[in-house]
Order: C-alpha cells, then structure tokens, then sequence
C-alpha cells in the first residue's frame, strides 16, 4: 500500500503519548550547571559599571559573564543563509541595553537557587537613556537604537543604522497612481497588527558540554540545527569546526525557534568553564526577551472598475522589528509578496517598505512571516472594497482571484503551476452555507451572526535559496537509515519524509529508520522554516531514494551475475525477469558488509528556483453581543489547496492548530507595553492563548492541485493557515454589526465603541 | 520566587495562628498565589491537616471550610441548588479543573483579591467570615479591612432564600474576568455586588429601581483587560442582565 | 526534610527543600513525563493526580505529600498508550509537549465523568479539559481523540 495520502502516526508518536524523556530538558546532563541572565529593568540605556563581587560570594555561584567577557563582533541570532540579510547588530552582551529584558549579565552556578540569588546581588549602574518606543517616528529620529560602528549589513536590503532603518525599498509594477485614478472604486485604509507570541508549550532551551575531542556540544531545542552552528561560530569567535549542535525532540516552535534565541548563553559558560550548562528559559523570559510576531502597521490602497475588477493595489508598509533585526529585511517582503498576487488581474501594483529599530524586545519569525499581516490588511481593503460596491465578498473574489497558469507579477513573476483557489472558494462556500449566512443573522436576542471571508497564500520554502540533502543507506538485513537535516519540530517531517522514502523504495515505514538532527552527522539543511520542509527537502529525498535504488540494482545485479539493465528492484528484491533469479535486499544488505567497495549509500540535494504557493479560503461566523461588543467565534470553515496531502490527518492538524492560532491574534493575543517600554505581557496569565473553549467549530477540508514541481505533487500547509482567520473575522463583525476594527485585536472594548461612535 | 525556611502542619488552629503571628510566616490555602509571590518565607503554614476541607449544610447556613477547594464550591450539590447553580457559574471559568481542585475558597477570600470571582459572588450572598481571634465578621466588612495575621477558618452562608445571578465578561473563556457581576434578591431587595473593576469587590443594596444606575455608584480603574468607561458600561449591562434573569426566573 | 509518600503505586522516601513543589520533586525522582509550561498555574502541562484527582504539580507544596498517593503518566503507561493511540491516529500529539499534562487530565475526566457507562457532552468535556492549553493543534484533533476513545472504550 502507498504510504503518500494516507494518514500514518507519526514515528515518534508512541515516546511522545507516553511520556518518555526525549526533550532537552529531560536528557540533560545532572551536573549541568544552571544559567540565568541578569536583565535589564530600563528601555535604553548604558551600562556603567558591573558589580559582581557579592554575587560571586553566594554559594555555588562558578560565574559570571558581562559584556567586557564577551567577543565585541556583533552577528545576528536570525537562523538565515548566510549572508543573511538580518543586519549583524547583536553582541552577547552589550554595554548598551535596547529593551526591558536585554541581557546584561549572565550568571551560572551549581543550582537554580544559587544563580537567581546572585542574580539579585549583582549591582548594575545604569546611565538611563531616553528609549524609542513608537515605531512611527523611529526613522530619522534623533534616538539612534545602534548608533555604533561595528554594525553591519550584509545584504543589499536598504539598511542604515543611522537612520534607524533596518530594511526598506520598493517593488512596483505599472503606475498604480495613474490605475487607481481611473478606477470607479478606492478604498484607502491602515491596518495596524501587533506583536504576538508564538506561545509553543516548550520555552527557549539549551544545554551544552565540551566532548572529547575538545568540541562545544550543543543540544537546543531550535528549528535551524545547522545555522545554529554558523551563528555562535560568529558569537563566540571559534571555528564552525569546533561546535557540534544536537536537536532531540522539540515542544514547538512556529518559528520562534528560528532564531537563536538562548544557545549563545550556556555556550559561552561551558566555553568559559569547560563545564557543561543548561538554560530553561522561564515563561516569563520567553514573553519578554524572545522573538516574537513584527508589528507592522500596513496602508492599503485598492481600486476597482464599476464591473468589480480589481485594477491596482498600492502597500506600503511599515514593520516594527524591536531592539535588533532578527528577520526584519524578509519578514516584511511578504506582507507584499503575498497578499497583492491573491488578485489575478491587476494592472498595477506598488509595495514600499520600511523596517524600523525600536526600544521594545527583538521581533523574529512567526508562522506567517509577514504574509499574516499583509494578508489582514489587503483582505480586510478588499472586504471593505466589496461593501463600498454592494457586492458580496465571495463574488468580489471569484472574479479577480488569480487562476491557475496565471503569472504573478507581485510574486517574483512566478507562474501560478498549481492553484486550486477557485475550487477551495466553491468548497468552502457549499460547506460554510455562505449563501445562506452571508451578511448576517439577528438571533433576536441582542446578539447577531456576522460572517467573512478571506484568501491566503504562501510559499514552499525560499526559492534559490533553501537547499535540502538527504542521505540514506541500506544497512545489514536490509534496513534503510533516512538521514535529514530538517528539524522536525513537532509537525512530523520525520514521518512525512519517511512516508516519501518509503513510496520510492516500495517498503513499509518499519524498514526506515529516520534520526534527529546532528550537525556532525546529517547532511545539510537550512531547517525548518519559510515552510520548506515538504516541499524542499521532499525532494531531495525522491532524488535520494532514485540514487540509492540504482545503487541496489547495480549490487543486486552483480550478485546475480547480469548487467544492471537486466534486473529489477521491487522493494523486497532484486531480480531478473528473463531467468527469474532473485537476490532478497536482506541478502544484498548482510552480503555489502564482507567484500565490498562500493557503499550502499546515496545523498542528494535539492533547491528549487521556484516557491510553489499553496492557497486558501477561510470562512468565519462569529456571534457579536450588541452591547458590550463581544465577538464570540462560532464556526470557521477553510478549504486548503497545499498540492497532494501527503499525511491527511497531520495536515488537518496543522490547519486547525493554524487557525486557532489566528483566531486568538484576530481576538486578543497582544504585546503590549507601557510608557516606559516594560512588557505588561510576560505570562501565561496575561497573554491568553485560546483554549478549547475559545475556540467555536473548525471544520477544514482540501482541494488538492498537483504541483508538478513538488515531492509527489505536494506544497507547503504549516505557515499558510494561520492568515486568513483576522481578516475573516474582522469582516464577520463588520457583517454582524456594522463596525469595522483596523486595529488586532478585535476586542470587545474597540467593537462597543466603535458602536458607540455610530449610534 | 519564594525562598522557604520551615514547612509546618499545624495540629491546632491555635498553634496556626501563633505561628501565624511572625511577619515572616506564610499560611498557604493551594499555594497557587504564594507560589508565584516573591521574598523569603520562614516557615510556611500548611492548615491542610485540620480538616477545614469541609462543606457543612446545616438548617440556617452553610459553613465551607477554608480549606475547601474551588472544585467543591463547583460541584456541592446543596450549594448550587440553594443558590441556583451560582457557585458552579462563578469558579467553572477559573483555569481549569486541575487548578479549581488545588485553590482553596479560604485563599481567595482571605486575598480579597480584585479580580476574584469567588468573592464577587459571595459578597451578592448574606455571608460571613469565621475568624479565629476576631470571630464572626460579616464579608463586606472584611473586605474591606486590613489584611492581618488572624486566621480565616470558615466562611459562612446564611440560607435566607435569596435568589442569586452571576455574569461575567472575559476576554477568553478562562481569563480574569473584564468585570463580574453578581446579583441577589430577597424580599424584592437587590443586592449587587461588582468585581475586577478591577479593585476588589464590593456590593450594595436597594430597590429595582434604585439599581437602575446602580453602576454608577462603583468606582472602575483600567487595565490591560479594559478601560475604566468600558467596565462601568459592562457593569450597566451586566447588572441589568442580572436583574432581568432573576425577573425571569420568576416568571 | 524527608517526605514518604506513595508514587505510582510504590511507597517513596524523598529528601525535599521546605518550600518545594511537587513538580520539581517528581522530576528529581526520575517523573520526565510531567513538563511546565507556564509557572503561573495557567497550562496544565505539569497535571498529575493527587490520591487519584488532577492538580497542577507546580502548586502543590511537596511536603503536604506526606502520607498521599501521587500518580504520573510513569505510572499509567497502559493507560496512555491506549488512549495515546488515538491521538496519535488524529495526528494530534504534535509536538507532545503537553501531550501528558493533558492525557493524565483525560483519563482524570474518564475515571470522574464516565461512570456507569456514561460519555459526557462535547461541552462538559470542553470544560473539564480547558485547563491544558496546546499551541500546535487547536484542540480539534484532540477531541475527536477523545470523543473516539470514549464510545469505544465506554461500548
């Protein structure tokens, strides 16, 4: 039976339900000593003196770092190729301090209890700086977050630290001025979105020992193995050849986990001490000083003929990237790249940009990566475009959503390959009852039902960029070993790669074996991220699995003593169809292991100069109480086009968890800070993620295209299902009550005065 | 974090309340505050060990012991019929199953805590506090004193066929509430009691028609959760709500 | 101080801090399967059961213990592996982080709401397991584990 398309436990699964000990905190070494980081209590200012003198006195204190312990080269903690376009802005600490949670120092010490007690001992004179803490005026202000020297851009992405300007530029197409003035209907609107947290169960973690071979080992619970390797090469100032990083199982990440965020600190104990150390971040830490959502607050001008065509979108965006710039040049590339193609029939489109320093903590990769928040504004700009026209949204759409075969001219001028958009809107119109919902239902007791519609795209990995390899062989008996550099971060790579590799070889899951990553051992891999994995490294699997057949043959015929073009491989054995001699791959396997020169391995790698978009609809019904503004969710309905559904039920998990993850941004999930730039949101108690109760019917299906250039016809689905449901539910309110909300979160406060200021 | 010097399980109220006497004694109810709270501890009081995990029913009232947890509240049959169910709507929005079975009713009163359900819906109710030292104190009074070093042993609710309502606003299903609202009424005198202004709660008393702006006669502050005009809107709702669902109920 | 108490099934003698939690107690004891996620009683990843009920172990003072009876998914292997089964057929471990705090509070639920062959409403299950948060799968996948789990194993 195929293993593609069918809905297999992941291969990690029975460890997982049952408990056992495979994340990093839990296969530790007992001897780690414990690492915390003294933070900054100020917004912006310079450290004038340290002193640590009590604090060494605490009782199993072995020691503490400050800025004057760490190497003066700044790098980046974004988990990019290099040369990474995130600016080199950081040092692992820094004289200087940018938010409320910036390390100042870094404390390790036998036991927990020793370090945090250090911690309240050591005395930091601080020289108090005005921060900068509205990303509005940040360009060109007078307050400069990096003022100095050694700051460093490597990518030509219109950075300059003198400005405060982490990135900017300008894409366009057409003259968007001269279209928009001809059209017969302009909608121009700002949308503001805010930081959010990508709130996995498992914080930023860490730990890391000297081998015996006088190597930094680093076990981390991270998405990017290998570019962690490459980033605390250049933080700590010792040769890649040096360190070795390890990823066990890890508990989530969506996209937090793409930047560097706590391995430098253990890193630079153990080097300091020769001792192994472990960092737990507490909750409160990755609230704080992690690497969260940018907020970027988007103009949207969108113009339409009297037929309803959509002639011109203009964007212009402005992104907050905190204290460094972790993902501020790319993230904001796709609040354009993936919101203006949606529409097929443009004639112009112009997308501008700037990416600003601030004094808040450092933002970074989340699930969406920019297209989340382009999405929110150029949907949220189309449904109000529909409602100026009197035209139902879903109608609006089906006339300008861009079709298959249709080349992108805002997406690189890529060439929609595969696009099922239009049945996914059909789909999700018949399952959701649009007709019959749509614009809104008086329940007739002070509460009505409003419902929205919203179209989301995004990319299958970084095209010309992401390279995957893969290696596997066969091992004795006739087992294979898939070796990856993918990180699985709980989404099950492991198993949808092993699901691949078993279709190609024509085995069962049980004759693979697949391991985590090891940067010593696995062949490269950027990692996951920019939703590569299916597609990209899918790939390079296919190729490997060809290779290593070849190679199967080529043994399995010399033991049958014929030529290569004379037999075949059916997954069990390898046989001759004119004389019906046969070698099982078990004998292939055990009889490589005694004379024999040519290893029954192969390792190929994979890049695609293309990013095959997968699509969506998402249909929202939310419940709006009249008087206190309430939105409750009450059913969401998407139809997801991701090319083959290579595991049905861990890609309908991945929707739904996408979802729900958007409807608490669309609801309530928000950064916020006070005055003077301290994070109000630093708990699990005061920045709420949705339960289960929260959450209303979630129904997801799939409209499958076939990618031609993807692993069995397969795109991307982990980052795309997280962008539809803010501006579905914006729209869904609007429906309900006539109020429309710009600014995430849509709370109950900003819908009743909205309603206030109407009646 | 707490640093803790000694664990005691006292065997006698008494020998609670003296040890309770030193400034750097805690006395614990879940733990589920004093576990988050900061500073070093001497001896943390355990009243676990003197059987105050009880609701007792009698005639005139009901005596739910300090040590009750917020799942019993929830699940005490007698209480909710006594009550119309208001115990299980105040506590079933609080965390989870796992926290209301470790939270003891003693800790969230004794905390008088601003954003407390508990004592919102309490204070709606003829209720008193048993203190050791002190004795009997009605709760709105104990509300508003000073936090000391006395011993909350039992809380006390007088069965006088009040009728009772509890609404509340939040942001997601197990948050804080934005504002609760509790309203009881007996012999056509409401009682209101509004909490998570987000001060502690308090209650006040009159006729239907001296609730019709009884909002106003709160204070409200802000917070993250909401504006201060938004809580006295959402209390002029709640309340009328309130008001409405035991009119309701009678017919 | 010293703390006998039983865990799993077996009468344990521990050395303990005064003021320590159970949570870090378990875990020094060999218990991985019970994670924290929040330290503010908020996540439900740390649950274990207290003489047979769900409490959150980062709360509860491990001297109070003494003389109680403390269960952790070490202790129902069996039982996790076939309620695990199902979720891991929806897909709906994902990460598995929170995969034991919330199975420890489904079988929690079972032993309390399904007597006598009783299967609660989707809405009281909801409640009872609003405690334990996940981030990766949005709950779906979780309660049609559950909903699946129990008709089969109720009849």
């Amino acid at each position: 039976m195929k293993k593609v398309s069918q809905a297999i436990p992941k291969v990690d699964s029975q460890a997982l339900v049952t408990g056992k000990a495979v994340y990093t905190d839990d296969i530790a070494p007992k001897d780690c000593l414990i690492v915390k980081i003294l933070r900054s209590p100020h917004a912006h200012a310079m450290i004038k003196s340290i002193d640590t003198s009590r604090a060494m006195k605490v009782p199993g204190v072995v020691c503490i770092l400050t800025y004057e312990d760490c190497p003066d080269q700044r790098f980046t903690m974004a988990g990019q190729t290099y040369p990474e376009p995130s600016p080199y802005d950081r040092l692992i600490l820094d004289r200087r301090v940018r938010f409320v949670g910036d390390a100042a120092a870094i404390v390790a010490a036998e036991t927990k209890e020793a370090a945090e007690k250090a911690l309240r001992m050591i005395k930091v004179d601080y020289e108090v700086l005005t921060p900068l803490l509205d990303f509005r005026k940040a360009k060109d202000n007078e307050i400069l977050v990096h003022p100095e020297d050694n700051w460093r851009s490597l990518c030509p992405v219109g950075a300059d630290n003198k400005r405060n300007l982490c990135a900017s530029g300008k894409e366009e197409d057409g003259d968007v001025d001269a279209v928009l003035a001809e059209c017969d209907y302009v909608v121009e609107e700002t949308y503001h979105t805010k930081a959010n947290q990508q709130a996995m169960m498992e914080t930023f973690r860490t730990y890391t020992y000297m081998d015996v071979y006088g190597r930094l080992n680093v076990v981390s619970s991270t998405q990017v193995t290998f570019h962690v390797r490459r980033i605390l090469s250049n933080a700590l100032g010792i040769p890649k050849s040096k360190i070795r990083v390890v990823k066990p199982r890890i508990g989530g990440g969506f996209g937090a986990k793409q930047s560097s965020v706590s391995e430098v600190y253990p890193a630079l104990v153990t080097l300091k001490t020769g001792r192994p150390a472990k960092i737990i971040f507490t909750r409160e830490e990755s609230q704080t000083a992690s690497s969260p959502r940018h907020e970027m607050e988007i103009k949207v001008r969108v113009g339409a003929d009297k037929d309803g065509i959509i002639r011109a979108i203009d964007v212009y965006t402005l992104s907050n990237t905190g204290a460094f710039g972790e993902h501020g040049p790319t993230t904001v590339g796709l609040s354009g790249h993936k919101s203006i193609p949606l529409y097929g029939k443009t004639d112009a489109f112009r997308f501008v940009y700037d990416v600003v320093y601030t004094n808040v903590m450092s933002a970074g990769a989340y699930r969406g990566y920019g297209a989340t928040q382009g999405i929110f504004a150029v949907e949220s700009a189309v449904n109000e475009l529909a409602l100026k026209m009197h035209m139902d949204p879903v109608a609006l759409r089906e006339k300008n959503m861009v079709k298959e075969g249709q080349v992108m001219p805002a997406y690189y001028g890529e060439t929609a390959n595969s696009c099922a958009l239009d049945r996914c809107m059909e789909h999700a119109k018949q399952l959701f009852g649009w007709d019959e919902k749509y614009p809104s239902r008086d329940m007739g007791n002070g509460k009505v039902r409003g419902v929205g519609v919203a179209m989301a795209m995004q990319g299958s990995g970084i095209s010309n960029v992401d390279t995957a390899s893969v290696a596997m062989k066969v091992n004795d008996d006739g087992f294979y070993s898939l070796m990856i550099g993918a990180s699985d971060m709980g989404t099950g790579c492991d198993t949808i790669l092993a699901q691949m590799a078993a279709d190609c070889m024509e085995c069962e899951m049980e004759d693979i074996i697949v391991s985590g990553v090891d940067t010593d051992s696995s062949p490269y891999d950027t990692g996951s991220y920019a939703s590569s994995t299916t597609y990209v490294t899918g790939m390079a699997v296919i190729k490997t699995c060809e290779k290593l057949k070849e190679k199967i043959r080529m043994k399995g015929a010399e033991y049958l003593g014929h030529n290569v073009d004379e037999v075949e491989f059916d997954g069990k054995k390898v046989w001759c169809p004119e004389d019906g001699s046969e070698i099982s791959l078990k004998d292939i396997g055990n009889q490589v292991m005694c004379r024999n020169e040519e290893a029954l391995f192969a390792s190929e790698a994979h890049f695609s100069p293309i990013s095959p978009p997968p699509f969506m609809v998402g249909m929202a019904e939310v419940e709006v109480d009249k008087e206190t503004g309430a939105v409750t969710p009450i059913d969401y309905v998407a139809v997801v086009d991701c090319g083959t559904v290579v595991n049905p039920s861990l890609a309908r998990v991945q929707t739904e968890g996408g979802l729900v993850q958007g409807i608490g941004m669309a609801l309530y999930e928000d950064v916020v800070y006070n005055e003077k730039g301290k994070n109000f949101s630093n708990s699990f108690m005061q920045y709420k993620i949705p339960t289960r109760m929260d959450t209303g019917d979630i129904r997801v299906e799939f409209e499958s295209s076939y990618e031609p250039t993807g692993p069995f016809g397969a795109k991307s689905i982990g980052e795309i299902v997280i962008n539809t449901p803010s501006p579905a539910i914006a729209a869904a309110v609007e429906n309900a009550v006539g109020v429309r909300i710009r600014e995430l979160p849509i709370t109950a406060e900003k819908v009743y005065r909205e309603m206030k200021k109407q009646s | 974090m707490i640093t803790v010097r000694n664990y005691v399980k006292p065997a006698t109220v008494e020998e609670a309340y003296e040890l309770n006497q030193k400034r750097a004694n805690r006395v614990i109810g879940g733990m589920m505050w004093v576990r988050m709270s900061k500073g070093n501890v001497g001896t943390l009081i355990d009243l676990s060990g003197l059987g105050m995990d009880k609701i007792v029913e009698e005639e005139e009232q009901f005596r739910i012991g300090c040590m009750c947890t917020l799942r019993q509240l929830e699940q005490h049959e007698g209480l909710n019929s006594a009550f119309a169910g208001v115990f299980e709507e105040c506590t079933r929005h609080i965390v989870g199953v796992q926290f209301r079975n470790g939270a003891t009713v003693g800790g969230s009163v004794f905390g008088r805590f601003g954003f407390s359900d508990i004592l919102t819906a309490l204070l709606a109710l003829d209720t008193s506090v048993k203190l050791y030292k002190r004795g009997i104190v009605p709760l709105a009074e104990f509300v508003e004193m000073e936090r000391d070093r006395d011993i909350l042993e039992e809380i006390i609710v007088r069965k006088d066929k009040r009728r009772a309502v509890y609404f509340s606003e939040r942001m997601s299903s197990t948050d804080f509430p934005i504002l609760a609202c509790a309203v009881s009424e007996k012999d056509r005198v409401y009682r209101v009691s509004i909490g998570a202004r987000p001060m502690r709660a308090s209650c006040i008393e009159g006729t239907e028609e001296e609730m019709k702006d009884a909002y106003r006669r709160f204070s409200y502050g802000s917070n993250m959760r909401g504006s201060s005009e938004y809580r006295e809107h959402l209390a002029e709702v709640l309340i009328r709500r309130a008001i409405n669902a035991l009119k309701e109920r009678d017919a | 101080m010293e703390l006998r108490f039983e865990l799993n099934g077996k009468p344990v003698t521990a050395e303990i801090e005064a003021g320590e939690l159970l949570f870090d107690v378990l875990r020094r004891l060999g218990c991985y399967s019970v994670k924290c996620g929040c330290e503010t009683t908020n996540c439900g990843l740390c649950t274990v059961w207290v003489d047979g009920k769900p409490m959150l172990s980062c709360s509860v003072p491990a001297a109070r213990m003494e003389n109680h009876a403390v269960t952790t998914m070490e202790g129902l292997q069996e039982e996790a592996a076939r309620f695990g089964a199902f979720l891991a057929k929806e897909g709906a471990e994902q990460c598995g982080f929170c995969s034991p705090g919330f199975i420890m509070n489904v079988l929690a639920m079972e032993k309390e709401l399904c007597r006598d062959g009783r299967i609660p409403e989707k809405e009281e299950i909801r409640e009872y397991l609003a405690g334990n948060l996940c981030r990766c799968t949005g709950y779906v996948g979780q309660m049609r584990a559950v909903e699946k789990y129990l008709r089969e194993s109720r009849g």
